[in-house]
């Protein structure tokens, strides 16, 4: 754990914004006073005519950014996840979502991890508000290499996207080459294994590949899948878990209605595929203030549980 | 209640600076938190808590109590020290701020904490709840006052401007929002980020009666919460001109101290100067 190198994927945010302002001239970014947070700062010194201070109102800076797109800009909209989402859920549905606004709406602070600013500020529920609406596609990278690659892919293809990373600093996954063939809809396996496959996205891949190594002294082989686009959803590769592996769990800093284990158990029942299946999320509570691993240890959302949870599942 | 005498005056400010103390040395110990909003806020606070308002911290669920809506709920600190101190829960709870398993969240929580009336921590949603507030007790012919404290930044969500509109509508005059004018927000400066002046000029235009005094003049604010609670037909926004950061030097103005805390050192020059100012009201009792 001590040795892995710590990158926050915020600032992979920040340095690929610059890199895509350069690309694309048609590039704007918007945010709503926490361009320090986000990191769209960066652009902002960059290219100032280019960044749009919104300030503290978020449902504006939605609609305006799909008002933006209509005149073919691409605009990147920042701000926490718990802003980004449900509190301007109608401007999405209807200026971004119904309208096929090409905005990308790039989220921080997503999940529990949030820590000691409590409730208010942790969002456990925008994977799922995002990934009902009709014509979204839901993103949420794992590491701050696959996210400069996934925000380049964001600007790349045309139409509504929803991305979250968290808050913290997150140890490197992936080496600058890794991710070349990387595509939006396309999980990845990380690591192969025949016993149990663990599907992940975003600040709980990590935890999963700690877990398969925990899991493999015990001769458990874990796959570990990064299910960096939850929608549209890699279904060949969760039928392809189910297959080839005894059982799937989940695992996601959000809810478990509604996310990356509700979309999973919807393609097994729907398929008529009978397997061992846990979800990991946060149970259908609010949570609350407290440091990071704390918080992820109180609500089993880290190595330990996911180990705990391979054998119970397994045993079953 | 008419509180004109300069030395129940030095008296608040003395309760001020507690207040500031424990702020200073709550956001130390929970190594996060919002000093520069939570400190600007504390004299309107102190003459609600401490002298305006009609409550009782044994029953904080009295029908007729004032209600106070902390709509800006960073400054949560600042409510919660103020709470502790009229005797809502123990002062020992403070040290908790932001700790696993305790009552005092990063941002109120109503279910949570006696005293707290509305959960906030989302910016825009306070004056909409005292709405709420003050309609029902028309309704219900109750003679209780609602205050909110806004953010100046915090102004600039849509969601306030709705609000403006229903209480002006409907005539609260139960209703008094103080808005913590310290013109900065995260990005920096209120007129940089997304422009509110006049400020004066949007509130009245909204329809309400609209008083502009020194935020951080005990005095003041209690003659201006006088004058509010009497204007009827139109309800009132006391505009508090206060410094963000107020009362520790190195704070005041200073826009990184919107969401940092301070560190030893830091914390150990803000007390000290703290405890200097305690010291000089002291000797004028
Ligand atoms: C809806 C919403 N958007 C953004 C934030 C993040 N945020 C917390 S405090 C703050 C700045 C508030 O500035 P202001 O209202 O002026 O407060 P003060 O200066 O009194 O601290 C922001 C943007 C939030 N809490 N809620
Ligand atoms: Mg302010």
């Amino acid at each position: 754990m001590s040795n892995k190198i710590m990158v926050n994927p915020r600032n992979a945010y920040g340095e690929a914004l610059i890199e895509l302002g350069k690309k694309y001239k048609n590039l704007v970014v918007l945010d709503a006073d926490l361009s320090k947070s986000t990191k769209t700062i960066m652009f902002a010194k960059k290219y100032p005519k280019r960044f749009l201070e919104m300030g503290i109102a978020e449902a504006n800076m939605i609609t305006a950014a799909a008002g933006l797109a209509s005149c073919g800009k691409i605009p990147f909209v920042s701000t926490f996840a718990v802003f980004a989402t449900g509190r301007v859920y109608d401007q999405i549905r209807m200026d971004i979502a119904y309208s096929k606004a090409n905005v990308k709406i790039f989220a921080t602070h997503g999940g529990i991890s949030v820590g000691k600013d409590g409730v208010s500020h942790q969002m456990i529920e925008d994977i799922a508000l995002m990934r009902v609406l009709p014509n979204m596609t839901v993103i949420a990278p794992s590491d701050a290499i696959q996210t400069g690659k996934i925000v380049h892919l964001m600007a790349e293809k045309n139409g509504p996207m929803y991305a979250r990373v968290g808050r913290a600093n997150a140890p490197l996954i992936y080496g600058k080459n890794d991710l070349n063939d990387i595509e939006l809809g396309k999980g990845m396996t990380v690591e192969t294994g025949s016993d149990i496959s663990i599907i992940a996205y975003g600040t709980m891949v990590e935890p999963a590949l700690e877990a398969r190594k925990i899991l493999s002294k015990e001769n458990i082989k874990a796959r570990v899948i990064d299910m960096h686009t939850i929608k549209p959803l890699d279904e060949k590769l969760v039928l392809k878990c189910a297959k080839e592996t005894n059982a799937i769990i989940t695992a996601e800093e959000h809810s478990v209605i509604g996310g990356l284990g509700a979309a999973v158990a919807e393609i097994l029942a729907e398929k008529n595929i009978s397997t061992k299946f846990l979800r990991m999320g946060i149970k259908d509570i609010f949570c609350e203030s407290g440091e990071p691993v704390d918080l992820l240890e109180k609500y089993e959302l880290n190595t330990k549980h996911m180990v705990k949870n391979a054998k119970k599942l397994l045993k079953n | 209640m008419k509180v004109h005498d300069t030395k129940k005056i030095y008296k608040l400010d003395l309760i001020a600076v507690k207040i500031r103390k424990h702020i200073i040395e709550m956001l130390y110990k929970s190594k996060s938190g919002h000093p520069g909003g939570s400190l600007s806020a504390v004299d309107a606070l102190v003459a609600l808590y401490f002298v305006h308002m009609k409550h009782n911290p044994k029953k904080p669920c009295e029908p007729n109590r004032d209600r106070f809506i902390l709509s800006k709920g960073h400054a949560a600190p600042a409510l919660y020290a103020v709470l502790a101190e009229c005797g809502y829960f123990n002062v020992k709870e403070l040290t908790k701020l932001r700790t696993m398993n305790s009552m005092l969240q990063g941002h109120p929580v109503c279910t949570y904490v006696p005293g707290v009336e509305a959960s906030t921590g989302s910016l825009g949603h306070g004056l909409s709840f005292a709405n709420g507030v003050a309609i029902a007790g028309k309704l219900d012919n109750k003679e209780y006052n609602v205050y909110a404290m806004l953010g100046d930044g915090e102004t600039g969500e849509g969601q306030i401007w709705e609000a403006a509109a229903v209480a002006s509508h409907y005539k609260l005059d139960n209703l008094t929002a103080l808005i913590d004018r310290n013109f900065l927000q995260i990005d920096g400066n209120t007129e940089d980020v997304l422009r509110l002046e006049s400020v004066r000029d949007r509130w009245n235009a909204f329809g309400w009666n609209v008083i502009e005094i020194n935020g951080h003049d005990i005095k003041q604010i209690l003659d201006s919460l006088n004058k509010a609670n009497a204007h009827k037909r139109q309800p009132s926004i006391i505009i508090l001109n206060t410094t963000k950061g107020k009362g520790v030097s190195f704070m005041e103005n200073n826009v990184d101290f919107h969401g940092v805390p301070p560190n030893e050192m830091e914390r150990n020059l803000a007390i000290e100067e703290l405890n200097l100012a305690q010291k000089k009201l002291e000797a004028l009792l």
